[in-house]
């Protein structure tokens, strides 16, 4: 057994300073430097990397843009950057987030497939919510109560945030359904009856929920994985119930390896029965080096606040971060989704000091074992869920 | 000196011309097919590939559509990845006005846009019908009449979008020199939007804009706002027709011929004489009518079930019923008279003698341009320097090898006579067009 180890890209990194190191500043808006972090978590035989998004620019406040000037801010279509990515390697998963809130089900559904088409088997994908009241306003169709963080604390919201993963849980439901609504030996290109389909072994998806139907079947191929991975950061027993109905892989925010065998329980006790048991991987935002200790205090003070996160905070040399992974790693932690402090500083310290100190304790791959994304997680190529009805 | 000729590739389509029984014919899906035809139009220093929009797999008396290549991936997902791929080449490619949001829209072809250098280029279509709705949150929402007022509106609110961020953004101290960066909003009959747009500007600022509907509607929002429009007239006197047409529209919203270049899809079927090049492109319009493709179209104009006829026998002696709802769903109704088209075709073929099948091959999908490599050509730069069309979007039979043989034999001819380059200039796609350069400070522009 191996830690699964991936990497969260996100603009400069993590740390809300990070920009100040980058060279230039419209860097993160130009290809050459995603495919040059890309290539560097191929580098470290990474089993995927993630790219953030949102349809909002960045914020520090719940209801809405916050006005500051002295953070990076702006972004572009994480999906993209991805189709972009995938020529430039040939074994590192592409994972970018797509939101489920705004999006149409189909859309999501033929841009990931296509990904997985484009990418020969490296695709998989981060649902997400859009839960304010601003991001509705960018698509002008539903009204969203405006979320402040007492709400938050005090329950205001919990229908609203019921409802997001609800509908969210439907979306990833239809996508799955439309990577099968076409069987991988749909075209047969039969010359002598003229036809290019077997038209019975495509599916109409026939979906009707609260929020929405779609009938399929989807207009793109299945794709080469049949069903690409799906990743979803959790937090709380709503999205833990989501992840363990819809996801692959879930993502945690363990504070140590206490909390994180607690958090293996609670996930562990909202699963219900499924062929490939939910993975559970963990979040953490990291420093990497001998000199993290002190990065980290510059970078601080560059920003005037000290670093907080929703994940924990690991910063130290790559000894340091290996033991912590592997105490975690005991606890039931399966892989961890690290997001560099500063890209690609931190990148490169995870792919040329930690995976390095993971391999030689035998926790780590040397080389891909596999060449697409489910193989590296270990999952099965699934059946297809209507040629085992017609079957 | 000559005009020069702009050239796009289509990406063969899922229609009956591209030709999948041939042994030649590889896939449609496989991303290597994308990327060899994408460096083919390269090495043939083309302006731009184009790849179209499927949204719903089509259907006819009810069952899906299985004589022709269907499935296709997601347009954006593609072209990002064939920035990756390619230096110079535009990367267009169709997205709705009907089943999409300018929000999204705007998102994807501004971060095209600045992953390719400057190559973005999108099509603007509408969706009439339901059919395509049943795969949408929306459903079938939108009254028919108002599908271009949609897309008009569309259209402008996602130039607002793109409009939304400074020039120059970046501050010297702090990240950025204005906390309002990306700030818009949009209120029209379709459309009330605002908020902060997440992309800052793109090295074109506005990506290109094609549009491809061919009625009054389609060529009047091409006329008003579009930069580019994809036509089906690819014969030169139709084509002359159509050019005057866009003129005098143009004139009417204040732009000039210069600022809307036309663009018609063409097949182009190439040999050493012409009479062999006759031949072939005979032959390739069997492979594209099949004896079952040929029933399939007839019943498109007859509107009914005629599955009992033989393709090789003569066409039925009855009128079409016209007040029956169509049969196909999925596609634009290409003819709006059934019974006159469904009498013209019968004087045809009794006049010739045509079966079914040579009926249907005889009036449907000809190939625009036949001949040897000078004559095509030779007609090809007649057509520009006639400003019948500003170029052509080539229509390959084949996945993916289809335009090989043009960009052997055609490309060096034309360049020899100057007109088309030889190397890429620097620049951005609208730049390599020709079109005017968009005014820096567009905020609060209609």
């Amino acid at each position: 057994m191996s830690i699964h180890l991936s990497v969260a890209l996100t603009d400069a990194g993590w740390h809300p300073a990070a920009w100040r190191h980058l060279p230039d500043r419209a860097a993160p808006f130009g290809p050459r430097y995603w495919v040059a972090l890309a290539a560097e978590a191929e580098r470290g035989t990474l089993d995927f990397v993630t790219i953030e998004d949102s349809p909002s620019l960045q914020s520090d406040r719940l209801d809405g843009p916050d006005g500051r000037t002295d953070r990076f801010r702006g972004r572009l279509d994480a999906s993209l950057i991805a189709a972009l990515v995938a020529p430039h390697t040939t074994r590192l998963g592409l994972v970018p987030t797509i939101s489920g809130t705004h999006t149409e089900p189909f859309h999501v559904a033929t841009a990931t497939a296509t990904l997985d088409h484009v990418s020969s088997g490296r695709a998989g994908w981060r649902p997400q919510v859009a839960p304010r009241r601003t991001d509705a306003d960018h698509y002008g169709r539903r009204d969203v109560p405006e979320l402040r963080a007492d709400g938050l604390r005090d329950g205001t919201y919990a229908g609203h945030v019921t409802d997001l993963f609800t509908e969210l849980g439907d979306v990833v439901e239809v996508v799955r359904r439309l990577w099968d609504s076409w069987q991988d030996d749909a075209v047969i290109r039969d010359v002598a009856t003229g036809r290019y389909l077997d038209r019975d072994r495509l599916h109409y998806v026939d979906f009707t929920g609260r929020w929405f139907a779609v009938q399929g079947p989807s207009i793109t191929p299945r794709p080469p994985q049949g069903q690409p991975p799906v990743v979803a950061l959790a937090h709380a027993t709503v999205p833990y119930r989501f992840a363990a109905e819809h996801a692959d892989v879930v993502l945690v925010t363990p504070r140590d390896a206490d909390h994180a065998a607690e958090l293996v329980a609670q996930v562990r006790s909202v699963e219900p029965k499924r062929e490939t048991p939910l993975a559970i991987h963990a979040d953490a935002l990291v420093f990497v080096g001998d000199d993290a200790a002190e990065r980290r205090h510059r970078l601080d003070d560059a920003d005037g606040a000290e670093t907080s996160s929703d994940a924990a905070i690991l910063s130290g040399t790559p000894e340091h971060l290996a033991d912590t992974l592997a105490d975690w790693y005991a606890a039931g932690i399966a892989g961890f989704r690290l997001r560099p402090a500063v890209l690609p500083h931190d990148l490169t310290g995870i792919t040329r000091g930690l995976v390095p100190e993971l391999r030689a304790r035998g926790l780590f791959r040397r080389a891909y074992e596999a060449d697409t994304l489910r193989g590296l997680l270990g999952l099965p190529r699934p059946a297809n869920r209507y040629q085992r009805r017609t079957a | 000196m000559t005009r020069q000729i702009i050239l796009g590739a289509h990406f063969p389509g899922v229609n009956n011309t591209t030709v999948w029984s041939d042994p030649a014919a590889g896939s449609q899906i496989d991303f290597a097919s994308f990327v060899h035809l994408a460096r083919t139009a390269e090495r043939g220093r083309f302006d731009f590939f184009f790849l179209a929009e499927g949204l719903r797999l089509r259907e006819q008396r009810g069952r899906i559509h299985d004589l022709d290549v269907a499935g296709r991936p997601e347009t954006f997902t593609v072209l990002a990845a064939l920035a990756a791929v390619t230096e110079h080449l535009g990367l267009a490619g169709t997205l709705t006005a009907t089943y999409n949001e300018p929000y999204e829209v705007a998102r994807k072809l501004a971060t095209l846009d600045h992953l390719s250098g400057g190559r973005a280029a999108w099509n603007v279509v509408t969706s009439p019908d339901a059919f395509t709705g049943a795969n949408f949150r929306r459903g079938g929402y939108l009254d028919p009449a108002l599908r271009y007022e949609r897309a008009r509106e569309f259209v402008a609110a996602a130039r607002a979008l793109w409009d939304s961020w400074p020039a120059d953004p970046f501050d010297t101290s702090d990240f950025l020199r204005t906390p309002d960066a990306g700030r818009y909003a949009v209120r029209s009959t379709h459309f009330d939007i605002a908020g902060q747009f997440t992309v800052p500007r793109s090295p074109q600022h506005h990506p290109v804009v094609l549009q491809a509907g061919d009625s009054d509607g389609g060529r009047d929002l091409a006329a008003s706002t579009a930069d580019g429009i994809f036509s089906r007239h690819g014969e030169y006197d139709d084509a002359a027709a159509f050019a005057a047409d866009l003129t005098s529209r143009l004139a009417r919203y204040g732009r000039s011929r210069d600022e809307l270049k036309i663009l018609p899809g063409v097949s182009v079927v190439l040999a050493d004489t012409d009479a062999e090049a006759q031949e072939k492109a005979h032959l390739i319009r069997r492979a594209q009518v099949s004896p079952q493709t040929a029933i399939l179209l007839l019943e498109q104009v007859w509107n009914t079930d005629l599955s009992q006829y033989d393709p090789d026998g003569p066409l039925p002696a009855e009128d079409p019923d016209d007040t029956a709802p169509s049969i196909i769903q999925g596609r634009t109704r290409q003819r709006d008279d059934r019974v006159a088209t469904a009498r013209r075709w019968r004087d045809l073929a009794e006049a010739r003698g045509l079966s079914i099948r040579d009926l249907i091959i005889e009036v449907t999908g000809r190939q625009a341009f036949v001949g040897t490599p000078d004559r095509v050509a030779t007609e090809m730069i007649r057509y520009v320097e006639d400003r019948a069309t500003d170029g052509f979007i080539l229509v390959p039979h084949l996945t993916p090898t289809g335009l090989d043989e043009f960009v052997d034999t055609v490309v060096p001819l034309l360049q020899e006579r100057g007109a088309l380059r030889t190397e890429y200039e620097p620049g951005t796609l609208r730049d390599r067009l020709g079109l005017p350069p968009v005014p820096a400070d567009r905020r609060g522009a209609a």
